[in-house]
């Protein structure tokens, strides 16, 4: 086909649960994996008579998300009954926002790609209403509910379509989970399905001067980052495919649909047309007044936001000299950035410490599972290590050593090192010891270093590894490195 | 104006409802209906102009209370009038139809 052009067109709405310790509208507690329908009361098993109460912690929490995301934050904003007959939703209708949402008309940056400019997504609202339960079919001839989730905070965030493409959707929410985290309004867990994301993908095709435009498919309740990405691409192909076999697969004759996304086969599965979708019939809940939100409020919640992470990551990559990734890395978490920070503010050599949490305390969070804020080493503690490895009072291997040291001895860096001998030897009989050490145990490495010039560099590396090898990490790699130049230039 | 209730539209309400209605009860709550909508409909008469909508009937907002745990009702009660239940769940005929929140 020739003249074919193919865009993407791409709206997110994503469900994010508030990190508060109780219900939107109860004083139940919200907590995974409890006892099957242990933390519930009468509101919200929807008993008769029972009356909702609004959570205030629910209503700071998502206008700090929502100024973040700089939307205009409402001054009035009121609660609808948005009517669907389910056996995991108790009351038979969900309390949400319908016309007077809390926040709406903001935008989001995302950073540039390729150095780019940065892609500004506009948000179009962002409300407060409560989870549904949960139905337990699998293996079952019948189905169990558990309404222990119903009632739980959640604000749903809807962008404008502005995502172009599956890569971008990823990155999308990616960000939002980060600045959710950040900003402590989410713990963000996607395991747990505290964020959920429902893409809405067309695509618009130019063909013979004539656009087309696919069906708008809903893909339900996405809870990995791997999987938005999987499922938009894949739909992308899906609807081109439609179309190309048959011109008329438009939204204008098909209209919209909803899809199911199987994660285990990798393709997306139809499960209902929008038209015949549920007529919601929203309307004002009487049970609860309307919350006026005052400018003294909301300069209060701004006042706490601070640095937002990819405004901190931009600063540190350009003050720091990082590269995107390591500036990314060293901003995943707040309290490890605000670590780092703390670190650099009492003297640390920020280069070396931006090194040292990037390579071994990163791997030590990791490999329990947790943040490097999350390790508990002090700020002070951090910075010392960093300067006694600038300064080559010890070399870089060692500091991994004397940094998973630091985490069961509370002792200073310069004592653990001291007391298990890895303080760098710069006396040069001892030094010049392990170099012979090593050139006799290596003579083709020397061979290569004295005859070949393309292998000199290479073989030079390779035997002041194997010298700080043999030093167990004491030797000074200054001092191997001249002695081993010295050594070589030797006939 | 809203649309105009026909035996359609009925149909349509009792299924979102989950009520089966017979043919005599559709034909029945239609007129009913219809007729309740006319005279709902006087209101339409009224001038609003510069009038703000009413978000509730009650002149009171900002009835918030503080994040703080409450002692739920537990498992036992929680199911106590349940018709039916299995393992702490309530239970009931297999859903098939997935709907999201």
């Amino acid at each position: 086909m020739s003249n074919l052009t193919i865009r993407p067109i791409i709206g997110m709405e994503t469900h994010v649960q508030l990190a508060t310790r109780t219900k939107m509208f109860c004083g139940c507690p919200v907590e995974f994996g409890a006892e099957p329908n242990s933390r519930v009361c009468p509101v919200c098993l929807g008993l008769p008579g029972a009356l909702p109460v609004i959570n205030r912690r629910a209503v700071d929490l998502a206008i700090r998300m929502g100024l973040a995301l700089n939307c205009r934050i409402a001054t009035f904003s009121k609660w609808d009954r948005k009517s669907y007959y389910y056996p995991d939703l108790p009351k038979n209708y969900q309390i949400s926002q319908y016309d007077l949402p809390i926040a709406a008309e903001g935008h989001f940056e995302l950073p540039p790609r390729d150095a780019g400019e940065p892609r500004r997504v506009r948000i179009r609202r962002a409300h407060l209403e409560e989870d549904a339960g949960k139905n337990l079919h699998e293996g079952l001839d019948h189905t169990r509910v558990d309404l222990n989730r119903a009632g739980t905070p959640l604000l749903e965030i809807v962008t404008e379509p502005d995502l172009a493409s599956a890569d971008e959707a990823f990155a999308f929410a990616s960000e939002l989970q980060r600045l959710a985290v950040w900003l402590g309004v989410s713990e963000g867990v996607m395991q747990k399905g505290q964020m959920r994301f429902e893409p809405n993908v067309n695509v618009a095709i130019t063909f013979g001067g004539v656009e087309y435009r696919t069906p708008i498919a809903e893909i339900k309740n996405l809870n990995s980052f791997r999987a938005i990405r999987n499922a938009i691409a894949y739909e992308i192909d899906r609807q081109v495919g439609e179309w190309r076999r048959d011109h008329d697969y438009t939204l204008e004759k098909c209209g919209k649909l909803n899809l199911g996304w199987d994660d285990d086969r990798g393709v997306t599965e139809f499960q209902r047309s929008k038209e015949e979708a549920h007529d919601y019939r929203y309307f004002p809940d009487p049970d609860l007044v309307p919350v006026t939100i005052s400018a003294e409020q909301i300069d209060a919640i701004r006042s706490e936001i601070g640095e937002l992470p990819l405004a901190r990551q931009e600063r540190l990559r350009m003050q720091l000299a990082l590269t995107d990734v390591d500036a990314a890395t060293l901003t995943a978490d707040r309290a490890t950035s605000d670590l780092l920070a703390a670190a650099i503010a009492v003297g640390g050599d920020p280069k070396t410490l931006c090194k040292q949490f990037i390579s071994f305390w990163s791997a030590q969070a990791n490999a329990r599972s947790t943040t490097i804020a999350g390790l508990g080493v002090s700020a002070p503690r951090l910075a010392e290590l960093a300067n006694l490895t600038r300064d080559g009072t010890i070399s870089a291997t060692a500091a991994a050593t004397v940094a998973q040291k630091m985490l069961d001895v509370p002792a200073a860096p310069r004592e653990i090192a001291a007391a298990a001998g890895l303080l760098q030897v710069r006396d040069e009989a001892a030094t010049r010891e392990w170099v012979e050490q090593a050139v006799a145990a290596n003579p083709q490495a020397v061979r290569d270093a004295k005859e070949n010039p393309r292998k000199r560099q290479a073989a030079a590396g390779f035997l002041r590894g194997q010298v700080m090898k043999i030093s167990g990490g004491k030797a000074n790699p200054k001092l191997v490195g001249e002695l081993i130049e010295r050594r070589l230039a030797e006939p | 104006m809203p649309a105009p209730i026909d035996e359609a539209t009925v149909r349509h309400i009792a299924h979102l409802a989950r009520l089966k209605l017979s043919d005599d009860e559709v034909h029945r709550y239609t007129q009913q209906l219809v007729a309740i909508l006319e005279y709902v409909q006087q209101l339409n008469r009224l001038n609003v102009d510069g009038v703000e909508p009413t978000a509730h009937a009650l002149p009171i907002v900002n009835v918030l209370r503080p994040d703080e745990p409450r002692e739920p009702l537990g498992a036992e009660k929680a199911l106590a009038n349940a018709p039916q239940k299995a393992a702490g769940f309530f239970a009931l005929p297999k859903v098939l139809d997935q709907e999201g929140a």
